[in-house]
């Protein structure tokens, strides 16, 4: 039995313990807010958070997130006070996404560095956020990074 | 504005079965086939496009794909605009892929482009053959250009014109009395007014006008400005959906394995071992290629994984880059088809006071969107659904149809946002559906069939590997009277290889070198290839002739006005070759394509390690005029980086007959932290619409290289750069 908490919901899966969580998320739980990629953590579409850090669920095994508090895309604002978070809402503000499929990786990976360092320089932004893109809203991110961070 | 999430519904959710299509005058018309089939609690349609409800909301539906370009907005701001409709009351459905809405304006939009005129009455006809041809296509950067500007502007000024005369002959008055604003029709001088919606139902009973007025520039509303895209709220919380993430209950996954080798078939697979394990369900043999069959698609992955699959050895298990651009160099030896003849370029060449020779050469790339191709089939009661993100719904579905021997009819579309399309998701490129389909007949309930990462980049089709040789003649006063050039694989757009600049003798040919491995669309097509090579070679040619790469640019362009004031814009919102910091240089480059021309300025440093950092692209482009200026500067930022991507890192090589790369670790994507700064600048010069989704990618590699060879002294004839480790050697600069 798999056990860890998915937005704030318990959850108890009984499958592999290899099973790597995205597909878990995906294809168990039904939550296809998180995106499936590259499958060897080299593009960050399915990056969720694990504990508030960001992590790359396509290479990460349910049995590494026994017991732990999950938040995936769907489930980012539900702590926030209004239904978007500040992150979400600058995306909206700046008009980041195209496509939209690397988007929830983006946003979740932007959102746990900005808990976690609430004024990164460009360089801990470039060494953070190395999700691909591939409609190359890169600019566009960064615009909306520093949006919300107090050095310009 | 306040971005409603209403606005967008996708697909066939709420126009449920029936039929209908683009703005047409067939008879009987359309948009009373869509009244008779469609329509329900009071709905009207005023063209096919456009749907009026009593609550006065208008709903536009879109026959185009939305992959990020942000073609849900701007083709219901086109028909907004010309409605008059306010646009907080637009409501946007993508148009289902039924006959009724093939769109037969796309046709016309390409056969004018290229210089065919079509004539009002034979729409009706045009309209047949894109029924008959299932043309629901999005790509040719032609949504707002052709869709846009001669179908849904028509439609709403149509629509406007049918409201009008109803509301007239409700009050009695004649039509010029009347004014229409907010989605509402007045009438000052009895102080009377209606609501679109109040009017909808007797106005539908007019036939729309083919040729109502449309608005001047300056009376637009909409159009020309930034509308926040109506998508983009659902791209930012995970309701957004795209093919992969359709759910249905029962349904499976299938994982496969394709030959790598393209064309060879399958001989044996141990299907048991697969059989064994948790949640597989069957192991399906197709010609090429092996699918399992599971409750979740990990596991089918894993069971694929175990399986030893055999397939067969032909002589393309030989074929190599090597071999294949061995091949390319003896077919340009060989004989050569005409492309472009203009004077006598061999007499010029013989005449010559110095003349200089390039080859120039670049790889094979995969599309690598996003979203890894995959598509949803289910069978049942002799019918088929089917839910996948395409650049083709009603070509699609023809597919599946002839495929299963099921009539179009029977066929369902379920349309999603699309992960990337870039030419991938395009007609004929349809190796995922195919498999999807014969995997799907097996069952009962629905199968999703994902292709792994390494299955998306070994099965592609590839922007087709190019190899361009040119030869170019100076007078003794250094101007350039001859060009010749031979290349490799002649593909549309067919004018790719022309170069823009006035040059007296030119003299361009081909040669077709088949390979097995499989082409297709890359975003901008044969401007990828050869915006590289002409804009390089020109660059050698200005530095051979003692000038200034933009100045020698501008001086071969005094009969292109549009096409030097976009290159001046570039040059100057750039600051050429101005307050350059040390070790920075700047290259130029220049290219029309789908309709549209667009100057780039590249400001280029090298690395410690002898790699290349590009800091700054500035981006002139003139599309004639913007319709929504924000998604102009989204679609040009996004060209240059998916052209910058293949210029420093795009690289498919063959070996064995098969793909070598395999995933993002060794076909390398730019990312934030190596991208530049993006500057565009647009110029509203008023002509003729241009395409935006795919101009902005041909000139980026040019005017990187051409930085390069300034800092370097090295020519790059060959891409990617990065297998390059440069050193710096300055060349001397001409003013």
């Amino acid at each position: 039995m798999a056990r860890f908490r998915v937005n704030g919901v318990a959850q108890e899966l009984d499958i592999e313990p290899e099973m790597p969580l995205l597909w878990a998320l995906r294809d168990e739980l039904g939550l296809t807010g998180t995106k499936f990629g590259c499958g060897v953590a080299a593009c960050g579409a399915c990056t969720v958070q694990v504990n508030g850090n960001p992590v790359r669920s396509c290479v990460t095994p349910v049995s590494a997130v026994e017991g732990t508090d999950i938040t995936t895309i769907e489930g980012l604002a539900v702590n926030a006070a209004a239904t978007l978070t500040p992150v979400q809402q600058a995306w909206i503000d700046h008009q980041v996404p195209q496509c939209g499929y690397c988007q929830s990786g983006m946003i979740m990976a932007v959102s746990a560095l900005l808990t976690a360092n609430p004024n990164p320089s460009d360089d801990e932004i470039d060494g953070a956020i190395t999700n691909i893109c591939r409609c190359g809203t890169y600019p566009r991110v960064r615009k909306a990074i520093r949006s919300l961070t107090t050095t310009a | 504005m306040k971005i409603n999430r209403r606005r967008f519904l996708l697909g066939t959710t709420v126009v449920g079965g029936g039929l209908l299509i683009g703005y047409a005058t067939t008879r009987p018309s359309k948009h009373a086939v869509a009244n008779d089939t469609l329509a329900s609690n009071g709905q009207s349609f005023l063209t096919t496009w456009l749907r009026i409800d009593p609550d006065n909301t208008v709903t536009v539906l879109v026959p185009h794909s939305e992959m990020g370009q942000g073609v849900l907005t701007s083709l219901p701001m086109m028909a907004a605009d010309e409605l008059d409709a306010d646009w907080d009351l637009v409501r946007v459905e993508q148009a289902p892929a039924t006959d009724l809405f093939a769109n037969g304006v796309l046709i016309k939009g390409f056969a004018q482009s290229m210089g065919v005129s079509v004539p009002g009455f034979l729409d009706g006809a045009i309209n047949k053959v894109s029924e008959i041809m299932n043309i629901q296509i999005t790509g040719g950067s032609s949504s707002v250009r052709f869709t846009g500007e001669n179908g849904m502007r028509v439609a709403g000024a149509a629509a406007r014109e049918m409201l009008v005369k109803t509301a007239a002959a409700r009050w009695e008055v004649p039509e010029s009395e009347l004014t229409t604003r907010l989605s509402h029709v007045h009438h000052e001088a009895s102080g009377r007014s209606a609501t679109y919606g109040e009017l909808a139902s007797d106005a539908a009973r007019f036939e729309p006008s083919p040729t109502p007025r449309l608005k001047e520039p300056h009376e637009f509303t909409l159009m020309g400005k930034p509308i926040p895209r109506i998508d983009i709220p659902a791209k930012v919380d995970g309701t957004a959906a795209f093919g992969m993430d359709a759910r249905l209950p029962g349904m499976l996954y299938a994982a496969v394995k394709t030959s790598p080798v393209f064309g060879n078939k399958l001989v044996s697979v141990n299907s048991d071992v697969a059989l064994q394990r948790r949640g597989v369900v069957r192991v399906v043999e197709l010609d090429d290629a092996v699918a399992v069959v599971a409750d979740n698609y990990w596991r089918a992955k894993q069971a694929l994984a175990a399986l030893d699959i055999q397939f067969e050895r032909t002589a393309n298990d030989q074929v190599t880059t090597q071999s294949i651009y061995a091949q390319f160099d003896t077919a340009l030896q060989g004989e050569l088809s005409e492309d472009v003849e203009e004077g006598d370029t061999p007499t010029a060449l013989a005449g010559a006071a110095t003349t200089i020779d390039a080859t120039y050469r670049v790889p094979y790339l995969a599309h690598a969107a996003m979203e890894p191709m995959n598509c949803t089939v289910h069978f049942h009661d002799g019918k088929a659904d089917v839910w996948t993100g395409t650049q083709d719904n009603l070509g699609i579905r023809g597919r599946v149809a002839s495929i299963s021997g099921l009539d179009e009819n029977d066929v369902t579309m379920h349309m999603f946002y699309l992960g990337g399309g870039f030419g991938r998701r395009l007609p004929n490129t349809t190796n995922t559906i195919d498999q999807a389909t014969r995997i799907a007949q097996q069952f009962d309930v629905p199968v999703q069939t994902i292709w792994s990462r390494e299955e998306d980049m070994q099965q592609d089709y590839y922007r087709p590997a190019v190899t361009s040789a040119f030869r170019a003649g100076f007078d003794a006063n250094n101007n350039l009277i001859a060009w010749e050039n031979h290349y490799i694989g002649k593909n549309e757009p067919v004018e790719a290889a022309h170069p823009p600049y006035s040059i007296p003798n030119k003299s361009i040919a081909y040669a077709d070198s088949p390979t097995h491995v499989p082409f297709g669309a890359w975003r901008s097509v044969a401007h990828s290839q050869h915006t590289f090579f002409l804009e390089s070679f020109v660059d050698e040619l200005a530095h051979k002739a003692g000038k200034n790469p933009y100045q020698f640019r501008l001086d071969m362009l005094k009969d292109k006005p549009r096409h030097a004031a976009v290159l001046k814009a570039a040059a100057e919102r750039a600051g050429w070759e101005r307050n350059l910091p040390e070790g920075h240089a700047m290259g130029i480059a220049l290219q029309e394509s789908f309709g549209s021309i667009v100057a780039q300025v590249a400001e280029v440093s090298i690395n410690s390690d002898g790699s290349v950092r590009v800091h700054r692209v500035t981006c002139a482009l003139d599309c004639g005029r913007s319709v929504n200026p924000d998604t102009v500067a989204s679609q040009a930022e996004s060209g240059i980086i998916y052209g910058l991507t293949a210029a420093l890192f795009g690289e498919i090589t063959i070996a064995n007959g098969r793909v070598q790369q395999t995933n993002f670790n060794d076909y390398e994507m730019l990312r934030l932290s190596d991208s530049p700064e993006i500057d565009v600048v647009t110029i509203e010069s008023g002509a003729a619409l241009g395409g935006l989704g795919e101009p902005a990618t041909p000139p980026v590699a040019a005017a990187v290289a051409n930085a390069v060879y300034i800092l370097t002294g090295q020519r790059v004839r060959e891409l990617p750069l990065k297998n390059y480790r440069f050193t710096a050697a300055p060349v001397e600069r001409v003013a």
